[in-house]
């Protein structure tokens, strides 16, 4: 037992109403870091919220796996010896889910911190101003990980159970998942720069799946008259433009993966270089902004 | 009388606040982006690869009515009313002697207008940019914008009044609903108001110019359905709101 001062009442005190000091164990920094990454994570599925905030994500979740159970499905009752399908490419063919689920959690993740002035609730724990972002963004992350590995798992274990080749399928699995990795620290810093603009959640949404739909749009369209034209070579560079046509870019270019652009004319070596400097650009940008965002914020 | 009529319809103190409320700030930014992204490809494929009527559908159809118009619309219809619904400040308004049809038709008004001067105008400049109006593909696609941000204002204004989460829900619609299921599954084409609004385009463009999935009389009549429907629950939703909340 601390040596508390219980008999003798300090001298020169008027009245003692009894305060105490706080004598038990402090967590310290590294704990109020974990608690915040543990809190923001499990938020992005709706866990330890309402249960109409676990509607949305959970539902989100469920879409992205379904497809995979078929194709794993499908794939073991027809005896194939292959999946009819690439691990890379199946998160730019549910791209719409993963944008969705992006645009909704980001700004739940950061928004209402803001609106809701909590920020510096935040900071007057022992916890710096890069606590807060990492945390933040590793949560996303995250999320955006479980959200984009789960499906690729689901495939590689029908893979193994349908006795695919174990080397050929384990290699593709790994490079699916260094891919969604990446697409999942990129999407993370966009979702996060662009929802912490703005306390109000609708918009916040509503930016991030501009961001992202729109530049696919604008790009595509762009890639399919360039196609049209027979100017295969600028298609290539064109897919710098939006998130989704970079993260393709780099796996065709690094993990053999097929590209999705039209006519499959994704970039080569040399320009894949300029896509994953780009992305890892991108991502350490976003770092630098949400820095700088939280240098004054809630104040 | 036509004075009091007008007053039924459209309340230009109810206006003033949406259209503040809506081009307030860093909405503004966005609104404005989403035109001048348009207008800044049409330029470049112009310059690029000089008038061609097919680059002009791919682009008019692919990108300004399939992707800008519904999110343009979403922005404006939601942000018309959600927001104030979910901070509460709805109270100081309902509280006034205005009524609710009023409200909701005036803010109907409002979301339609900012949806077709961000889409439909960008959409027709667009159009004369890439190829000036050959085959009245410029025209027809700017009618199609018109129309089809009049049926999205309705539906994303009726969503404002139904769910707090308005924008996802809308989102979900014109991305997963009409983009992919409709990329997929050819009878998801015949309930979207893109394909309604493309049948007014395929009419009014050149024969073979432009395609729809609906025949004109159909097209013309869902979407002008969807509009006073949204429309009509929109102000049932906003008569039965309670100010006291739920439990």
């Amino acid at each position: 037992m601390p040596t508390e001062t219980t008999a003798a009442p300090a001298q020169g005190v008027i009245h003692n109403i009894g305060y105490r000091d706080y004598a038990g164990p402090r967590l310290g920094r590294g704990y109020a870091r974990r608690a915040l990454y543990s809190q923001s994570l499990r938020g992005a599925y709706g866990l330890g919220r309402s249960a109409r905030s676990k509607v949305l994500p959970m539902t989100l979740f469920a879409v992205m796996c379904v497809p995979a159970a078929i194709v794993v499905a499908v794939a073991v009752t027809t005896k194939m010896d292959r999946l009819p399908l690439e691990y890379t490419r199946y998160a730019i063919l549910l791209q719409a889910v993963i944008g969705l689920f992006l645009a909704a959690q980001a700004p739940q993740s950061v928004s209402r911190d803001l609106r809701f002035r909590t920020v510096p609730l935040y900071f007057s724990r022992p916890i710096e101003r890069v606590d807060y972002v990492v945390a933040k963004f590793a949560a996303l992350a995250s999320a955006l990980f479980v959200l984009t590995a789960a499906p690729l798992l689901i495939l590689y274990a029908g893979a193994l159970l349908a006795k695919m080749g174990f080397a050929a399928q384990t290699k593709a699995f790994a490079q699916g998942l260094i891919s969604v990795a990446l697409l999942s620290l990129f999407f993370a810093g966009i979702g996060l720069v662009v929802a912490a603009l703005t306390p109000r959640r609708g918009f916040g949404v509503a930016a991030v799946i501009a961001v992202l739909t729109i530049s696919y749009g604008a790009v595509s369209t762009v890639q399919g008259i360039a196609l049209a034209r027979d100017n295969t070579d600028v298609i290539a560079w064109l897919g710098l433009f939006s998130p989704i046509t970079l993260i393709d870019g780099v796996q065709t270019a690094f993990l053999s993966a097929t590209s999705a652009f039209p006519g499959g004319h994704g970039p080569g070596t040399g320009a894949g270089a300029v896509y994953l400097l780009v992305v890892l650009g991108a991502v350490a940008a976003s770092y630098g902004l949400l820095m700088a965002r939280y240098r004054k914020a809630g104040l | 009388m036509s004075r009091q009529l007008t007053k039924r319809i459209y309340h230009p103190t109810v206006a003033r606040l949406t259209r503040r409320g809506l081009l307030g700030r860093r909405r503004a930014a966005v609104l404005f982006a989403l035109p001048a992204l348009l207008l800044l490809i049409a330029a470049a494929i112009r310059l690029l690869t000089g008038p061609d009527d097919e680059t002009a559908t791919n682009v008019l159809g692919g990108f300004a009515l399939a992707t800008m118009v519904p999110l343009i619309g979403v922005i404006a219809g939601t942000g018309a009313m959600g927001p104030e619904i979910d901070d509460g400040s709805v109270v100081y308004l309902l509280a006034k002697p205005v009524p609710r049809p009023t409200i909701v038709l005036t803010k109907l008004i409002v979301a339609t207008g900012v949806t077709v001067a961000f889409s439909a105008v960008p959409t027709l400049l667009a159009g004369l940019l890439l190829n000036g109006n050959s085959q009245r593909i410029a025209v027809a696609y700017a009618v199609a914008a018109t129309a089809a941000s009049v049926a999205y204002s309705a539906l994303f204004l009726l969503l404002g009044t139904v769910t707090r989460h308005a924008v996802v829900a809308g989102l979900v619609y014109a991305l997963v609903w009409e983009s992919l299921f409709g990329s997929l599954i050819p009878g998801a084409r015949t309930l979207s108001v893109q394909q309604w609004a493309l049948s007014l385009a395929e009419r009014i463009g050149a024969p073979g110019a432009i395609s729809s999935d609906v025949g004109l009389p159909l097209g013309v009549g869902l979407l002008a359905a969807v509009t006073v429907v949204a429309a009509w629950y929109a102000g049932e939703r906003l008569r039965k709101l309670t100010l006291a909340g739920e439990e």
